[in-house]
């Protein structure tokens, strides 16, 4: 990881920024009717297993029926917000033209509003990856999880934040599109979100209206027991959803960037900040599809707009360029990358933690602006 | 139609049973809607979106279909002489063009649609290669202006050209069945005999009372003249006419009618797009897809096409500038239509599909 700088000539940057055009150009013009059935594949098992899993709640009386009612409803909540709504989002299918694919009309089974979470996703946490202070995404806003953030009481608390954050993840994804953390420290005014307010209100209400209200009174003299297996299989997906996106940019090797190095970046420059800044999971297929194929993070980060179910496709090839310029390619099974991230986070709860290592990752370049 | 139309309408009425149940089921399906789970079982049971099966089909002409296409639910008729936007599926990607269904529209039914496979058409060819019974198709409400007014005028001229029959065919064949006390007459173009898709039909209502039809072969008998016009419709200048064919018809037609003093009285469709000019001096400036934060070189032709050639997929239509699916706000610059009309307004909305850059512009898309 150390040595970059020796190693990559700014014209070695840009050579490679140009193979990893090379290989987004020849998957976009494969795109066709398999990545169209595949999609529509998944939306029927997610549907098929949405619909179970309310069906197994008549049945909640019987303890294997409500667990395999809250599993199949997990997996339907893990499916719709993972490789389809997160994919969908990004733009993955607009290609398409179905307006059912479509980025802009898409809404996930999450209350976090689809609106909001683009944008502070798709724009703020994809294009600023990983730069402290910029990519709201680093910490989430309320954890300490690299060494360049300043160390503050508060931070004593980073793990329970996080054992909190996991339990209540949706709603953690919703307040940080509110850039609550920000409000609360002064830094923005509550009124200057009047339209997210909105959206966010319409959007709990149904949200809460059919998982807590609705389907649980269909279910008549059982509605506690509804109740409760779709309070869990909320608390399913939003374990699993924050295990996942923790690993795929806070495990200890992976790198983070200040706003000055990261200035006037060039697209080679920016695909490199992508690969060093995320870490993939390793696992088999199925795996990969329930985490929404960001187990293939350093693709997706790469290529953010290519539907995710190349992601596994062209890994080998961008490993391989990796190594050929000499970059790591950071990877590691989900209990490894797990163990790793909450360590960082007990770490980080504590001052010190070392100051923030010298920048391993730019290349030569003019630096006279940013010393400024 | 009317009658129909109510009665479909009372089953959907806000506080009835099947309402108050349909309100139930979008809330417990939110976000995706009962449509999404619907489409699964069968997706023709939808009840938002209009979609169509194809329930019959055959090849009247050597290049060309008609697909009897039965709609769903939410299908609500349409007037004589409109178009419907139909979305095909081709590898994996939704095209979508405009086609004015050629049937009466006192049977909607079950819709028509004559489609004339164009070399290099997308959507023509697929559906003439392509389509199939049980095929399903996407629709759109029926659109656009070109339509039988009502009260229904005293005499009627219809004039078409190749493919551009469907409108003009659907007004007759709607007039036919409502008993129109008024004298009709259609004047048809095609290359040849073998290219006339409703040859037998045409037939039939030419022995209908009122009813006049002259079926030119341009092949053999020449293109549009006066003459051909008088001789199936000498009262044309009082009537009320209806044009629709390729760009030299409709050019002689509009020309005569000018000359004749009677530009009023004659409404048009165009139905192959019009050809974009803007001259080789004029090319060369850049356009700029702000959203996407694409820059290309404009080579001259529609903004549309430059812009999926660049990768972006903008939404549209029929391609044609009738049907307003790709309006864009053009943020600056100078563009011009297809009439040859050029505008440097800012913040205007545009047609992309019509519309070619002169020079640099900016396009918030």
């Amino acid at each position: 990881m150390t040595g970059l700088q020796d190693r990559l000539t700014p014209e070695q940057v840009e050579e490679f920024g140009r193979e990893m055009d090379e290989l987004r150009r020849r998957v976009v013009a494969d795109l066709g009717a398999d990545d169209v059935e595949y999609i529509q594949n998944v939306i029927k098992t997610q549907r098929g297993l949405e619909v179970t899993g309310r069906a197994l709640m008549y049945a909640g009386f019987f303890p294997p029926a409500w667990l395999a009612g809250v599993g199949a409803l997990s997996l339907a909540k893990i499916l719709d917000n993972m490789e389809i709504g997160h994919n969908v989002m990004h733009g993955q299918y607009d290609w398409t033209r179905d307006p059912a694919l479509s980025s802009q009309r898409f809404e996930w089974d999450n209350v976090a509003p689809a609106e909001n979470w683009r944008h502070s996703h798709n724009y703020i946490h994809h294009t600023y990856t990983n730069i402290v202070d910029k990519d709201r995404d680093v910490g989430y806003g309320i954890l300490r999880i690299d060494p360049a953030q300043q160390w503050h009481p508060y931070y004593l608390g980073n793990p329970v934040y996080a054992t909190l954050l996991a339990i209540f993840f949706q709603w953690g994804v919703m307040l940080h599109d509110l850039e609550v953390d920000r409000v609360v420290k002064g830094e923005r005014k509550w009124s200057e979100f009047g339209e997210e307010r909105r959206r966010i209100g319409r959007k709990m209400g149904r949200q809460i209206g059919k998982d807590y209200v609705l389907f649980p009174l269909l279910t008549g003299p059982l509605a506690p027991l509804t109740f409760a297996g779709n309070a869990a299989a909320n608390l399913a997906r939003n374990l699993w959803a924050f295990g996942i996106i923790f690993c795929g940019h806070f495990p200890a090797d992976v790198e983070s960037f200040s706003e000055e190095e990261t200035e006037q970046e060039t697209r080679g420059q920016w695909y490199l900040r992508q690969i060093l800044g995320s870490a993939n999971i390793t696992g088999g297929p199925l795996f990969h599809i329930l985490s929404g194929n960001l187990s293939h993070q350093i693709e997706h980060h790469l290529f953010p707009d290519i539907p995710a179910r190349r992601y596994p496709q062209i890994a080998g090839e961008v490993r391989a360029i990796c190594e050929k310029y000499g970059l790591p390619y950071h990877t590691g099974p989900l209990h490894k990358q797990l163990w790793s991230v909450a360590k960082k986070i007990v770490k980080f709860a504590l001052p010190g933690s070392g100051d923030r290592e010298p920048e391993p990752v730019t290349v030569e370049r003019d630096r006279t602006p940013a010393a400024a | 139609m009317a009658m129909r139309t109510a009665v479909r309408r009372a089953a959907t009425r806000p506080g009835s049973l099947p309402a108050s149940l349909a309100s139930l089921a979008e809330k417990l399906l939110t976000p995706h809607g009962v449509d999404r789970y619907l489409e699964l079982v069968d997706p023709m049971l939808v009840r938002r979106e209009i979609r169509g099966e194809v329930v019959a089909l055959r090849r009247p002409t050597r290049d060309s279909v008609t697909l009897t296409v039965r709609p769903s639910r939410a299908w609500r008729g349409f007037a004589a002489g409109q178009f419907v936007r139909v979305t095909v599926d081709i590898d994996g990607v939704r095209r979508t063009r405009c086609y004015s269904p050629a049937g009466s529209a006192h049977r909607d039914g079950e819709l028509e649609f004559t489609v004339k496979a164009h070399e290099g058409g997308l959507v023509s060819r697929q559906l003439h290669e392509h389509g199939h019974v049980g095929m399903v198709l996407g629709l759109s409400p029926a659109d656009g202006t070109f339509a039988l007014p009502e009260p229904r005028p005293d005499s009627i001229v219809l004039i078409a050209g190749g493919s551009g029959i469907t409108p003009v065919l659907s007004m007759l064949r709607t007039l036919v069945d409502e008993r129109y006390p008024g004298e009709v007459s259609l004047l048809y173009y095609a290359r040849t005999p073998a290219d006339v898709p409703y040859a037998e039909e045409l037939d039939a209502l030419a022995a209908r009372r009122g009813v006049r039809i002259h079926v030119r072969h341009t092949a053999s008998d020449g293109r549009f003249t006066a003459e051909h016009l008088r001789r199936v419709a000498p009262w044309f200048a009082r009537a009320t006419t209806f044009l629709c064919g390729p760009p030299p018809l409709m050019e002689a037609v509009r020309a005569l009618y000018a000359d004749a003093g009677i530009s009023e009285r004659l409404h048009t469709e165009e139905f192959v797009p019009p050809v974009l000019t803007v001259g080789a001096a004029e090319t060369g400036g850049r356009i700029r897809f702000a959203r996407s934060g694409v820059d290309v070189v404009s080579d001259g032709r529609p903004l549309l096409e430059q812009a999926e050639d660049a990768g972006l997929s903008p939404e549209h239509g029929c391609r044609m500038g009738i049907c307003f699916s790709c309006t864009q706000r053009k943020v600056s610059g100078v563009v011009r239509t297809a009439s040859g009309e050029e505008s440097a307004e800012d913040d205007e909305e545009i047609q992309l599909c019509v519309t070619a850059a002169v020079g640099d512009v900016e396009i918030d898309c």
